[in-house]
């Protein structure tokens, strides 16, 4: 059922997985300060994670219901067909995201200093 | 065409179709949203070894065409289009070089159908943040493509005796 190749191919892609991994968590970690929400990648506001509060997205595309409480963001409502956005545990650390992609809605957790996040690495 | 191919090609669309249909039906989580197993992809892995590349092509097109719009929505469509031909592509590529058995195939089918619907993905929500998800959706295809190949690679043999 397998050959030798099968396996040269498995580690190749857990290796490539665990790189990725290693690229993205040192930026994962760190409580974040605010959340950014994206729509159809332009900026639609920022709310500060530290204060409770229920922030209604009543655009074209779609309507999502984004609650914050206790430090932690979740999506409360949406009216896309799939709701996956509604499936995301509540997220609080830094460069966390919830997307929904029907309303090309992303909703971005990010620290107060984000200056030092590296853009783009160029080999 | 000959006849006998249209109707393995008419038979083969209408069974991804239902497996597509039965797992929706399944709730089968993950823990991760927007992954699953797959299971439509045991019959394309398996018309991958039977029948010719253009046929397969007609197949998987038919079928993401007929299930989007049965079941589901056009983002869908756009999603499953890009990851489905994606994928056909570089499974049939790498099957011209014999490296990988049928595991190892239907394996870099599943990963490469998990990245083509990310490049889609980022492309909508014009946000290069759902790289966050290669890790993940690596690891996801690996696993469901390694069960897909393994169950392709038992049922092929039984499928053979009565389509030659």
């Amino acid at each position: 059922m397998f050959l030798k190749k099968d396996f040269i191919l498995f580690v190749g892609i857990i290796l490539v997985a665990i790189l990725a991994m290693l690229l993205i968590l040192p930026t994962w970690t760190k409580n974040g300060e605010k959340i950014c929400i994206m729509i159809d990648g332009t900026l639609y506001g920022e709310y500060s994670l530290s204060q409770n509060q229920t922030i209604i997205v009543n655009e074209p595309l779609g309507y999502n219901k984004i609650i914050i409480e206790n430090g932690a963001v979740y999506m409360d409502e949406a009216d896309c067909p799939d709701k996956y956005c509604m499936k995301y545990k509540p997220i609080k650390n830094n460069s966390e995201t919830i997307i929904c992609l029907p309303h090309k809605l992303v909703l971005e957790v990010k620290g107060e200093n984000n200056v030092s996040q590296v853009d783009v690495i160029v080999p | 065409m000959k006849i006998k191919n249209i109707a393995y090609c008419a038979m083969l669309t209408t069974l991804a179709m239902i497996f597509g249909y039965v797992e929706a039906l399944i709730p089968f989580q993950f823990g991760l949203p927007g992954i699953k197993l797959g299971v439509a992809n045991i019959v394309i892995v398996i018309a991958l070894y039977l029948l010719p590349a253009g046929q397969v092509f007609a197949i998987q097109g038919m079928r993401i065409i007929l299930v989007s719009f049965l079941f589901g929505n056009m983002s869908m469509m756009l999603y499953s289009l890009a990851g489905g031909f994606l994928s056909l592509s570089i499974m049939l590529i790498l099957k011209k070089t014999n490296w990988f058995s049928m595991v190892g195939i239907s394996v870099v089918g599943g990963v490469s159908h998990n990245i083509g619907q990310l490049i889609v993905a980022a492309f909508v929500v014009q946000n290069l943040k759902v790289a966050f998800y290669v890790p993940a959706l690596l690891i996801a295809g690996l696993i469901t493509g390694c069960l897909i190949g393994m169950l392709a690679y038992k049922i092929k043999p039984i499928l053979e005796q009565y389509l030659k």
